[in-house]
């Protein structure tokens, strides 16, 4: 099946700056996938060179197996980009907006498309404000607008550019519903985000961006395990028995980190526990996650 | 005509009709208290044709200047605001063509020019009567015109990053270049030397030829003035729409 998303060796310099280093990464069509690197990794260059905002160095990209270059029309149809920063048109309502935007993308302004917008309106909780000029918005409003406007055309392929700062934790939820939802009806999804408790949740499949070169790239459970891992705490009352120092990976005050690798484990280090006269006061058993990968593979 | 060229030119239009009072009545207003002013101050002076007064004569020219500098405004205008304020965005992404820009732009800008001129003409005439010898030839310069002062807008547009530049484009080249076109005067009225930098004008042979349409006179001949706008206007457009093509400081 042809990629939803293709970029082979990209590069990308801004005078004697490197923004995008031989990237190459392939996201299948139905995949939830995420983007990920600090600040100035190049995620947004990469996201801005496949909707032809960026004209890249070297390398190639296709949408959908359309070359963003020379198939660009065909590419920019099948692509819908929810951008990073707050943009809107203060001139117009947020139907006007949308129609506006559905219409550059070919499509009709008819009962459909009206259905459409008031499907999308629906699901962003943006209902009561579809005749309210777009300057009366509060900026999760209009990012939620924003959303609207990169599937208004029903594109196959959605980026969403870090969709949720500043957004609240019960829009956000509506969000992530919504895209969860297009997703299961077949959309691919990139995201690129900060909220790594985000990316882990929803996307199958990882790719971590550094100084414009990928730096690792592997479905999200390699990735949690091959560089994280289960950790039973346990907060003692006195000393930790002799024979278990060796089996400690940190300590931090009263709290002792044991590494686990099935629940079996946690059984048998508590019995060690008992047997050698400790008292526990509290214990947790913490899961993997992305956080510690990420911030381990930016470290390596 | 493609859907996504029409939603532009719709949206474009829509964005000058949407703030009316300031992009149509505001520069109809202000020519007329240019007719005022001018036709009382000049009331006694010799009439630049035979059998033209100086207010008739004042008003073909004041509408074509207002059409000019309108015509500017509203695409150098909607270009920089949406830069600046990063709503270009949501033209850049799909998937439309460099004619499309162009050809939305520009139609929007002429419909404008053309209500102001329209406006500007229908009061002065409650204040004057201005004969018509040739619809054709009015209407040719009118569009010829907007379209080149539309399409220089385009550039200015893509060209200022700031309000700043754009202020200095429209206050350092296009004010003075239609002010100095012959809108208040005929430039037979000029010392040689500057009748001779009056001819390195375009804009001079736009008023010119647009008011040969009211009075059949004209400072050169209509052929000239129409050659010289029609080459213009086309270089202007080769130089906008190789712009767009390239995506002159809109796609890095």
């Amino acid at each position: 099946m042809t990629p939803a998303i293709e970029v082979r060796a990209v590069e990308k310099r801004y005078g004697s700056f490197t923004a995008l280093d031989g990237v190459s990464l392939s996201v299948a069509q139905g995949e939830f996938f995420a983007l990920l690197g600090p600040n100035g990794a190049g995620k947004t260059t990469l996201i801005s060179a496949l909707a032809g905002l960026v004209r890249i160095n070297a390398g190639s990209l296709a949408v959908m197996g359309h070359d963003v270059g020379s198939d660009y029309r065909a590419a920019r149809r099948a692509l819908g980009i929810v951008p990073q920063e707050i943009v809107f048109d203060p001139f117009f309502s947020v139907r006007e907006t949308l129609r506006f935007q559905a219409g550059y993308f070919g499509i009709r302004r008819d009962r459909a498309l009206d259905d459409w917008i008031d499907h999308l309106l629906q699901k962003l909780a943006l209902t009561d404000k579809a005749d309210a000029n777009m300057r009366q918005l509060s900026g999760g409003m209009k990012r939620r607008v924003l959303v609207a406007q990169a599937l208004v055309h029903k594109p196959p392929v959605i980026v969403l550019d870090e969709p949720t700062a500043g957004v609240d934790v019960e829009l956000r939820q509506t969000l992530w519903s919504f895209v969860r939802e297009l997703n299961a009806e077949g959309h691919t999804i990139l995201l690129t985000t900060h909220y790594l408790e985000e990316a882990q949740q929803l996307c199958t499949r990882i790719a971590m961006l550094k100084q414009g070169r990928i730096v690792a790239m592997d479905t999200t459970d390699h990735l949690l395990n091959a560089f994280s891992e289960r950790v039973l705490r346990v907060k003692l009352a006195a000393e930790l028995p002799a024979g278990l120092a060796e089996l400690r990976i940190k300590q931090s005050g009263a709290w002792h980190h044991f590494a686990i690798h099935a629940y079996q484990d946690v059984e048998d280090l508590l019995a060690r526990l008992r047997q050698g006269g400790a008292e526990i006061t509290n214990l947790e058993v913490t899961e993997p996650d992305l956080e510690e990968v990420f911030v381990k593979v930016m470290n390596k | 005509m493609n859907m996504g060229f029409q939603t532009l030119l719709r949206k474009e239009v829509l964005r000058f009709w949407k703030v009316a009072f300031q992009t149509v009545a505001a520069p109809v207003l202000t020519a007329i208290l240019y007719l005022l002013i001018f036709a009382h101050v000049m009331s006694g002076s010799t009439a630049a044709f035979p059998g033209v007064t100086y207010q008739q004569f004042l008003i073909p020219g004041l509408a074509m200047m207002t059409m000019l500098q309108n015509a500017f405004a509203n695409t150098s205008s909607s270009l920089i605001q949406s830069k600046i304020t990063g709503n270009i965005l949501f033209i850049l992404l799909p998937p439309l063509t460099h004619w499309d820009y162009y050809g939305a732009y520009l139609i929007a800008a002429i419909i404008r020019a053309l209500m102001v001129g329209l406006g500007v003409f229908l009061v002065g005439l409650a204040m004057a009567h201005v004969p018509i010898h040739s619809v054709t030839a009015i209407l040719l310069f009118a569009l010829i015109g907007s379209a080149m002062l539309a399409a220089l807008g385009i550039i200015a547009g893509l060209w200022a990053d700031k309000f700043d530049q754009m202020a200095a484009f429209q206050n350092f080249l296009i004010m003075p270049a239609t002010f100095l076109s012959g809108v208040f005067y005929s430039i037979q009225s000029l010392p040689p030397f500057w009748q001779a930098v009056s001819h390195l004008n375009p804009f001079f042979y736009l008023i010119d030829g647009f008011r040969y349409g009211f009075f059949g006179k004209s400072d050169v001949a209509i052929e000239i003035s129409l050659a010289v706008t029609t080459f213009s206007f086309l270089c202007l457009s080769w130089v906008t729409l190789s712009l767009l093509k390239s995506g002159y400081k809109l796609r890095q």
